[in-house]
């Protein structure tokens, strides 16, 4: 998956002087930061184009004739052709700008509305988070689809055979994460996308929880639609982006009506805009793209090998620690899995762990993760995450498992 | 004793504690203790909006006066419900309704609590409020 690339070498201490956030203290405590599956923190490098877009020139593109909205446009521009090149798309008018994944995936659940026909069928895994049932319920209700579901196994892995029995010439669209959110658990997405294609079902791909920690090649994964998500990987709120094969994207009709989506228009009729545009109806988030180009060069430079081997080791020291507390349990033991762990402790509800531990100035997710189905599976109310990014270190990790006995040691 | 009383107490009990953990601890003791619901009543019906544990409410008039009954899935959460219990249950529901609920952030419990379960707090003393609201309908 990771192109090697002559990187510097990798020393988190270094690392960690560039994300000013990691200096805070909280409750008295120094800020451990284990909440990167929801949202990773931004690099001095990212916040500094930031705030020169907003200091130099800042300004509408692709219309004005000045060279403020001059600027603005090649940098904008720019940004999806460092998009195009992480996600190795042919062309840069298969980069979609969109304001997140679950845009993306809305995006084209709704080209899909024109496409589907009733009686045919979506199928999508039981690993997925809760906004992204939800447009597959939408469209299934608009167009009289059917959702099929690939079940899961207690090791949180989808199970293949079961989604092999479930492709038929009825399927149409194949939707899956890379990478789940609540387990970490990796999906097979190649065998995904290659069999999806055999029966002629586009397949969209969520790669909001991949994208920080693996480089996805959408051309070699002969993938049809990719989305992401910039404030996963280092980038800000509110910008991401929808990779589609341009044969797609001419397919799917335009989702929003607005500014910049138009060629023509008179009140008899109006021409599309052709790609991107016909997807970016009214001003983007301009320095939201801009600062999305930037993470990518960050975490680029750093370079996704360097990454992987260093999350794998906190991964695995983690798992090690953890493990020692009596009645713990870690839910999401596929062997293929990122740098999350989502646990409980016999007896104690996650909440009151998450509320203790936040008092020793540890930040980590509890509860269901929008992943009710997952939470149903295991029949638990929620589970308390931890997960990490490349800018975590070791005595981070001892921290938080003093933390948590001292938390299991107050509540039992 | 007369809510106002009660409350003066438990800020009284609360002030002996010098950090968050020993407020914590105690907290934890008091949705120990709790008087557990009836199973009966645990059901999705008296389940409290807002809070990301479960947490029971049931109330009953018993002559002219309120007493509630709770409980919750989280010990943290259990205790914070013991206190409002505490505050609340064996009272006229006018003096329900009329009371201040000032003392809960003389406790430190609002400002220790993350955002997300403090509105679980503040969802439990609007639940325990619409119950009196409720019974006091039912009594006029």
């Amino acid at each position: 998956m990771s192109t090697v690339i002559q990187n510097m070498p990798f020393d988190v201490d270094e690392i960690r002087k560039d994300f000013p956030i990691l200096k805070r203290e909280v409750n008295g405590y120094p800020l451990v930061y284990f909440d990167n599956a929801a949202t990773s923190q931004t690099p001095q490098q990212v916040i500094d184009v930031i705030v020169d877009y907003y200091s130099n020139y800042n300004a509408n593109i692709h219309r004005g004739v000045h060279t403020l909205s001059q600027e603005a446009t090649d940098a904008y521009e720019q940004a999806r052709v460092k998009i195009q090149k992480h996600f190795n798309a042919d062309k840069s008018h298969e980069i979609i700008f969109t304001s997140g994944t679950t845009h993306g995936i809305n995006l084209v659940a709704n080209g899909f509305t024109a496409i589907l026909q009733e009686g045919d069928e979506i199928i999508v895994s039981a690993l997925e988070h809760h906004s992204n049932i939800v447009p597959w319920q939408m469209l299934c209700e608009r167009t009289g689809a059917i959702l099929k579901v690939i079940p899961m196994n207690e090791e949180g892995a989808l199970i293949m055979s079961a989604y092999g029995a479930l492709l038929s010439e009825k399927t149409k669209l194949v939707f899956c994460n890379h990478i789940s959110n609540a387990l970490g658990t990796i999906n097979p997405i190649e065998e995904i996308i290659t069999k999806a294609h055999m029966v002629g079902a586009a397949v969209l791909i969520d790669g909001a929880q991949a994208c920080p920690h693996v480089k996805p090649n959408v051309n070699e994964l002969d993938v049809d639609f990719y989305v992401a998500s910039a404030h996963k990987m280092c980038g800000p709120t509110g910008v991401g982006v929808l990779y589609g094969k341009e044969e797609w994207l001419q397919k799917l009709p335009p989702y929003q009506g607005g500014g910049e989506m138009i060629a023509e228009v008179t009140f008899e009729k109006t021409t599309y805009a052709g790609l991107p545009h016909k997807f970016e109806a009214g001003t983007p988030n301009i320095c939201g793209g801009i600062a999305f180009g930037a993470a990518l060069d960050y975490i680029n430079k750093i370079g996704f090998q360097a990454i992987q081997d260093y999350e794998h080791k906190l991964l695995a020291y983690a798992t090690e620690k953890l493990l020692q507390i009596d009645g713990l349990k870690i839910y999401g033991t596929s062997a293929n899995k990122t740098s999350v762990i989502s646990f409980n402790i016999d007896g104690i509800h996650p909440y009151d762990i998450g509320t203790i531990i936040d008092k020793l100035g540890i930040a980590v997710r509890t509860g269901h993760h929008c992943a009710q189905p997952i939470m149903d599976y295991f029949n638990i109310p929620g589970t308390i995450r931890a997960s990490f990014a490349f800018y975590n270190t070791t005595e981070e990790i001892d921290r938080f498992v003093e933390a948590v006995v001292k938390a299991k040691n107050m509540l039992l | 004793m007369t809510i106002q009383e009660i409350q003066d107490n438990i800020v009284d009990e609360f002030s002996m504690f010098d950090d968050w953990m020993q407020r914590y601890e105690y907290m934890i003791e008091l949705g120990k203790s709790l008087p557990i619901i009836d199973d009966q009543y645990k059901i999705d019906e008296n389940l409290i909006k807002g809070c990301q544990s479960k947490v029971w409410v049931h109330a009953e008039l018993e002559d002219d006066k309120l007493v509630f009954t709770a409980d919750s899935d989280a010990i943290i959460t259990k205790g914070i419900i013991a206190i409002l219990v505490r505050a609340f249950s064996n009272q006229k529901p006018q003096d329900i309704i009329n009371a201040e609920t000032d003392f809960i952030d003389e406790i430190g419990l609002k400002e220790h609590l993350s955002p997300t379960r403090a509105n679980g707090l503040v969802s439990m003393i609007k639940q325990l409020k619409l119950y009196a609201v409720a019974y006091q309908t039912q009594l006029n």
